[in-house]
């Protein structure tokens, strides 16, 4: 009974706060509903017995992509009034677009409920006894450990692309001052004594 | 008792509100980013949903690198954001033509 009253109120609050997030004047809004979305969705996924997926989703969406977009939000003076200016004109399409979506995805479920689509045979040896961190733990380093060092790899592209694109070079207001080259400069290498002959010049 | 069925009807509504804040929000590129979230975020529990009821952990394991791609996307996404909000001073992305592409 509690299951399914917890069913219920995590799929409610996750499909309101969903719609709030498009919905929202504010983006910062918009992330803070965002931010209760995946806490319902680990709420969600907690449920059916998957921890390990849920506190990821807190953790990596909360903790990281949420802040981010707060961040970026935040840092940036954007002027959002402007930016709403096409919401209303947009809606209708969106909303039939939606809307046709939604009956295909009834269709699709109807024709599950009908019999007709069946679901597949399970492939992954599922370890009876174990907890699901160290079932997903054996599969992630055994037999999915190439995917797993691939995913790693788009980590790291990801994170050195997002680096180059927004790195600028600091410049102090003051010019160009280098410290140590300063230093290490010697008066044997800066200056130079000549004897120039009586009525010649010096070339420089 | 609640059964796959219902997960699937919370994810395709979750997918379906991801898809309607595009196409509303088609000038805010931040809300846009975030709708592609909700949508990754519904794919991920049709995912985990399907796993459990199909006692199978392959599908967990695929929401984690739907999760890890989410990341990067973010993170890129946002990148570009900034450098593109640097160079013209707003983030209206409806005409977005610089490249002639």
């Amino acid at each position: 009974m509690l299951h399914i009253i917890a069913f219920y109120l995590f799929a409610a609050l996750v499909i309101a706060s969903g719609a709030m997030t498009i919905m929202s004047r504010n983006p910062v809004h918009s992330v803070l509903w965002l931010i209760l979305a995946f806490f319902n969705a680990a709420g969600l996924m907690v449920l059916i017995g998957a921890e390990f997926i849920a506190m990821l989703l807190v953790i990596v969406y909360v903790g990281a992509v949420a802040v981010l977009f707060l961040f970026v939000v935040m840092m940036l003076n954007i002027d959002f009034a402007e930016l709403r200016a096409g919401f209303m004109k947009n809606a209708p399409l969106g909303v039939v677009i939606a809307l046709v979506l939604v009956c295909e995805l009834v269709l699709g479920l109807g024709a599950y409920r009908a019999g007709i689509i069946e679901l597949g045979t399970p492939s992954g040896e599922v370890l009876l006894g174990e907890t699901n961190i160290a079932q997903i733990g054996e599969l992630l380093y055994g037999r999915y450990l190439f995917l797993f060092e691939s995913a790693g790899i788009i980590l790291l592209v990801a994170m050195i692309g997002a680096i180059v694109l927004t790195h600028r070079e600091q410049r102090s207001p003051r010019g160009h001052q280098n410290i140590a080259k300063q230093n290490a400069r010697r008066p044997e290498e800066a200056t130079e004594l000549k004897q120039p002959g009586i009525g010649q010049g010096v070339e420089l | 008792m609640i059964g796959i069925e219902h997960y699937i009807v919370v994810s395709s509504i979750l997918f379906v509100l991801g898809v309607l804040g595009i196409f509303l929000n088609r000038k805010n590129i931040i809300v846009i980013l975030m709708a592609i979230e909700l949508i990754l975020l519904s794919v991920n529990i049709n995912l985990v949903a399907f796993s459990a009821f199909l006692g199978d952990l392959t599908g967990q394991i695929f929401a984690m690198f739907v999760l890890t791609v989410a990341a990067g996307e973010a993170a890129i996404g946002l990148a570009i954001l900034v450098i593109y909000f640097r160079s013209r001073g707003t983030i209206a992305v409806d005409d977005v033509n610089r490249m002639k592409g």
